[in-house]
């Protein structure tokens, strides 16, 4: 039994950590609670449905306001380590990840972790996030900003809010056909195998990493 | 640029585009917030506002609801109760609205926090005329108005309350006006922020001092004049 295993377990290789997938997980509840109340507050004329109102941009509002913290949360202290890595992977590009991205694919790429698509995709959230965090503070405390302000910061909110949208659709779509890529947010592990196919620069740094260790 | 070496000795050098891309989506929506109020005027006046209300962030109505519902009013059963200190107390029917000299105009609708809609045709009778046909007594010096929600209330001074475009509002938008926009009958006050249009307008009571509505009553100005002050032609009437 332990022959059969012990080979196995080598084959699956750490994706997310603990830590990553519960931020992960935090993130898309408050994305989707944000989501699914802009769209009577956003729409309610459209529909002409009752609601409350208040209640819902309540929700909203906190919703809103806590986005960042499981981002904050997991980029600090000990257990961070897996998240700030990443965060520099995404942020730091090859001149040969910037090719492939310009050329939307057709380039050679030694991929790293996550394909320049996907790291766009991580810096324009993120970026998002703030955006919306801002203009949607202006929104609620407009009192202290001029009036051009306020319909700026509805017309940023807004365009932002359809962005997004269509960005995290697109997240959504790339998951649900990429099987096993989507299995290592729930599970944590990818297959050697499926990193030797997507990811073969980060699988060779893994695996230095393992044997300088 | 840094430079970092993998396992094989390469030397491999990043460029920083997180940054990049960062500064260049908050720059963006930084320029947004300070110039979007230009860039949407621009485009509701090159391409007019029926378009605009498709594009995101275009002209639309934000619907409010101070109780979370709307008040569903008929229009056969719907009356305006004039009131107070004038001297023939009278009630309204929609058809007797109707049947009084009628205003019209097209005027931008301003939201306090930010959302307008320009172009929006309102139809009415001028609260003017309202005022004159009841008969204003001496001393009065304001109006009230309240809502058929029951929880909004407005207010306005006499001199406010006599602009030529401030109207009891039965047409809106080149239809009467919905339940969603506060019909069948609305204030809207031209010169000032939204708030001051009251929706679904059930009493007019003309009072003998100034009583803060609803939303004045949670931080609003009492008077709502688009640029801030006290109104571009009109005269202060001595209220903060």
């Amino acid at each position: 039994m332990s022959l059969i295993q012990a080979p196995a377990k080598s084959l699956q290789v750490l994706r997310f950590d603990r830590v990553q997938r519960g931020a992960h997980w935090v993130n898309a509840l408050l994305f989707f609670s944000l989501m699914f109340t802009a769209i009577p507050l956003y729409f309610g004329s459209f529909f002409g449905v009752v609601f409350p109102r208040h209640l819902i941009e309540m929700i909203h509002l906190w919703s809103g306001l806590a986005l960042p913290l499981p981002i904050i949360v997991s980029l600090i202290g000990p257990w961070g380590v897996a998240m700030r890595r990443d965060v520099r992977r995404i942020n730091y590009w090859t001149h040969e990840e910037i090719r492939w991205m310009r050329t939307l694919g057709k380039s050679r790429l030694d991929a790293d972790k996550f394909n320049p698509g996907q790291k766009l995709n991580a810096i324009f959230v993120g970026v998002s996030i703030l955006v919306m965090l801002v203009t949607g503070a202006m929104l609620q405390w407009f009192r202290f900003f001029p009036v051009p302000w306020r319909s700026g910061a509805t017309f940023v909110h807004d365009v932002f809010a359809y962005a997004i949208f269509f960005v995290v659709i697109g997240h959504i779509v790339m998951a649900l056909t990429h099987r096993e890529a989507l299995r290592s947010i729930f599970k944590g592990s990818v297959s050697r195998s499926w990193a030797e196919r997507h990811a073969t620069r980060w699988l060779r740094e893994e695996q230095s990493d393992r044997t300088r260790q | 640029m840094t430079t970092e070496s993998d396992e094989r000795g390469e030397s491999k050098s990043t460029v920083n585009v997180g940054r990049r891309v960062f500064l260049g989506v908050a720059g963006l929506g930084a320029l947004g917030v300070a110039f979007g109020n230009s860039v949407q005027n621009f485009l509701g006046d090159a391409f007019g506002s029926g378009l605009g209300g498709l594009l995101p962030g275009g002209d639309r109505f934000r619907i409010y609801s101070i109780t979370g519902s709307y008040p569903k009013i008929t229009r056969d059963k719907y009356r305006l109760k004039v009131s107070g200190l004038v001297d023939h107390p009278t009630t309204f029917t929609l058809a007797e609205l109707q049947s009084m000299p009628k205003t019209s105009f097209t005027k931008a609708f301003q939201c306090v926090t930010g959302w307008r809609v320009p172009d929006v045709h309102w139809e009415g009778v001028k609260l003017s005329d309202i005022l004159d046909r009841v008969g204003v007594q001496s001393g009065a010096v304001a109006v009230s108005f309240d809502s058929y929600d029951h929880a909004d209330t407005e207010s306005l001074s006499l001199d406010q309350a006599r602009l030529h475009d401030v109207i009891v509002a039965y047409s809106m938008l080149g239809a009467p006006v919905t339940t969603e926009h506060g019909g069948p009958v609305r204030l809207y006050v031209a010169p000032m922020f939204g708030y001051k249009s009251l929706k679904w307008l059930s009493g007019i009571r003309v009072v003998d001092v100034v009583e803060p509505g609803f939303w004045e009553q949670n931080g609003y100005p009492v008077n709502g004049w688009l640029d801030g002050t006290t109104g571009p032609n009109n005269p202060d009437p001595g209220l903060t």
